[in-house]
């Protein structure tokens, strides 16, 4: 019998990096040496792909005060539908909703920048709390920035109970989570400014997704295979570099480029490039184009299809830890328009910004194809869209 | 990455600070094209931070992409 499953079947084991990210969009969007402006976001952001839709608010304010100190907040929704292969071939659609806030603050001193943030997430079985510390410097004539991060993150995991709508109390399960992070952010001629960044992620505690199930031969069942659990280890350490650039061409428009390698305990690699491309357009509009490549390998206890039942002791055949590639192509416009109204309005933005993002899965199989022999059924892919319409002001 | 370390690159950080005297060879009056919106690490974190996390929430990979801060250090 198909049980109902809950979001964290679409946000599987990077569950907690959102947090980073919103404490990462307060605290670290400071260029060392230079306080944040003060400007308000409003945002509309828009998922779909996979059977999987989800879209919401967010907004972001940020307001300096006594020239020193920097304070900010966010507010973001999550309003989920899915229908993605996972929960259709092993559970049954559901919707949710998950909201978060945070909090942070910016203190410069001479060259250095400190930063705090605190970030709230909340659903109905899941539950993440992340603080985070960061602090930039300017070095070397002001050529130079080296910043640092730190977070740490607490997640409660609970399940849906199979009936009734409410939460198991049987099931309740804790995560710790450590971020580190340095960068180094180089000027080196009148048009070039390069960067380069290491993050190693530490995760103790309940890792896997309470819902998600793997495959395994069965040859007394009708389809010849049969689920169970998954199991994953409860500790995962990964490891990130990033290189990154920023040219500034000769008729005032910019090219950028990015490359990542990611290494984790579980037998992950990965490879990331992203090119980048903006162009002003008379004084009111700028462009951007961009495409992104991203693949990796599978982890080491993952399978599409497992020999028996209870083959290995970690046991996973989430899509995420499988092997595939995925290609994103994006354009975004933005419109300027002058401030006076209100008064304390200097100067707004109006934004869109559309990314097209096809994935390809090399070892993850299609359920939803019937009638063949388990383990020959056709790789799975799918195109997603990500859609964002946001209205900025400074003030 | 244990604390101590940590606590060794915030030091070593705050030594390197001492080492401000180091004549630039980008003088800050040449910096007008870094410090051009376009330029920006992080045009709009808003949006930046959302996009990382559609990428983040559907791959194995995570951490170190986007901006490591820094700017044109133009003031």
């Amino acid at each position: 019998m198909a049980i109902r499953a809950a979001p964290r079947c679409e946000w599987p084991i990077s569950r907690v990096r959102h947090l980073l990210l919103a404490a990462l969009a307060l605290a670290g969007s400071a260029a060392a040496g230079v306080l944040p402006e003060d400007r308000a976001d409003l945002l509309y952001h828009r998922y779909d792909g996979g059977g999987v839709t989800i879209d919401g608010p967010s907004l972001l304010v940020r307001k300096s005060f006594l020239e020193k100190f920097s304070v900010s907040g966010n507010f973001y929704m999550d309003f989920v539908s899915s229908a993605s292969i996972d929960v259709v071939t092993t559970a049954s659609p559901y919707e949710e909703e998950r909201t978060q806030w945070s909090l942070g603050a910016d203190a410069i001193r001479g060259k250095t920048i400190y930063s705090l943030g605190f970030t709230n997430s909340e659903e109905s079985d899941y539950q993440s709390d992340t603080a985070y510390f960061g602090l930039s410097q300017d070095l070397f004539g002001d050529l130079t920035t080296v910043s640092l991060g730190y977070s740490r993150g607490w997640d409660t995991v609970r399940r849906r109970a199979a009936s009734g709508g409410g939460v198991d109390p049987t099931f309740e399960e804790d995560t710790d989570r450590r971020q580190y992070r340095i960068g180094v952010s180089q000027i080196l001629t009148k048009n070039l400014i390069i960067g380069a960044t290491f993050e190693a992620i530490t995760d103790e505690g309940f890792l896997n997704n309470p819902y998600r199930s793997v495959r395994y031969v069965d040859s007394g069942s009708g389809t010849g295979y049969s689920f169970e659990a998954e199991i994953y280890p409860r500790t995962r350490t990964s490891n990130a570099v990033a290189l990154s650039s920023r040219y500034f061409l000769p008729y005032r428009a910019a090219v950028r480029g990015e490359y990542r390698f990611f290494t984790d305990t579980w037998g992950i690699d990965s490879h990331t490039a992203e090119i980048g491309y903006t162009h002003p357009w008379e004084p009111k509009w700028i462009f951007d184009v961009k495409y992104r490549f991203y693949t990796q390998s599978s982890a080491d206890f993952y399978s599409d299809l497992f020999p028996r039942a209870q083959a290995q002791n970690f046991e996973g055949r989430d899509k995420e830890l499988a092997t595939f590639t995925s290609n994103t192509i994006g354009f975004g416009a933005s419109y300027e328009f002058p401030g006076g109204w209100p008064r304390f309005v200097q100067k707004g933005t109006l934004n869109v910004r559309f990314d097209y993002i096809i994935f390809d899965y090399k070892d993850f199989r299609d359920l939803r194809v019937t009638g063949l022999a388990p383990g020959t059924e056709p790789l799975y892919g799918f195109n997603a869209y990500v859609l964002q319409l946001f209205a900025s002001i400074w003030f | 990455m244990r604390p101590l370390a940590m606590g060794l690159l915030v030091t070593a950080m705050l030594l390197l600070g001492a080492c401000g005297n180091v004549e630039p060879w980008v003088k800050p009056y040449e910096r007008d094209r870094l410090a051009d919106p376009i330029m920006a690490a992080d045009r709009d974190p808003i949006s930046s931070s959302y996009l990382h996390h559609v990428f983040e929430s559907r791959e194995g990979a995570r951490g170190a992409m986007g901006s490591a801060g820094g700017g044109c250090g133009c003031n």
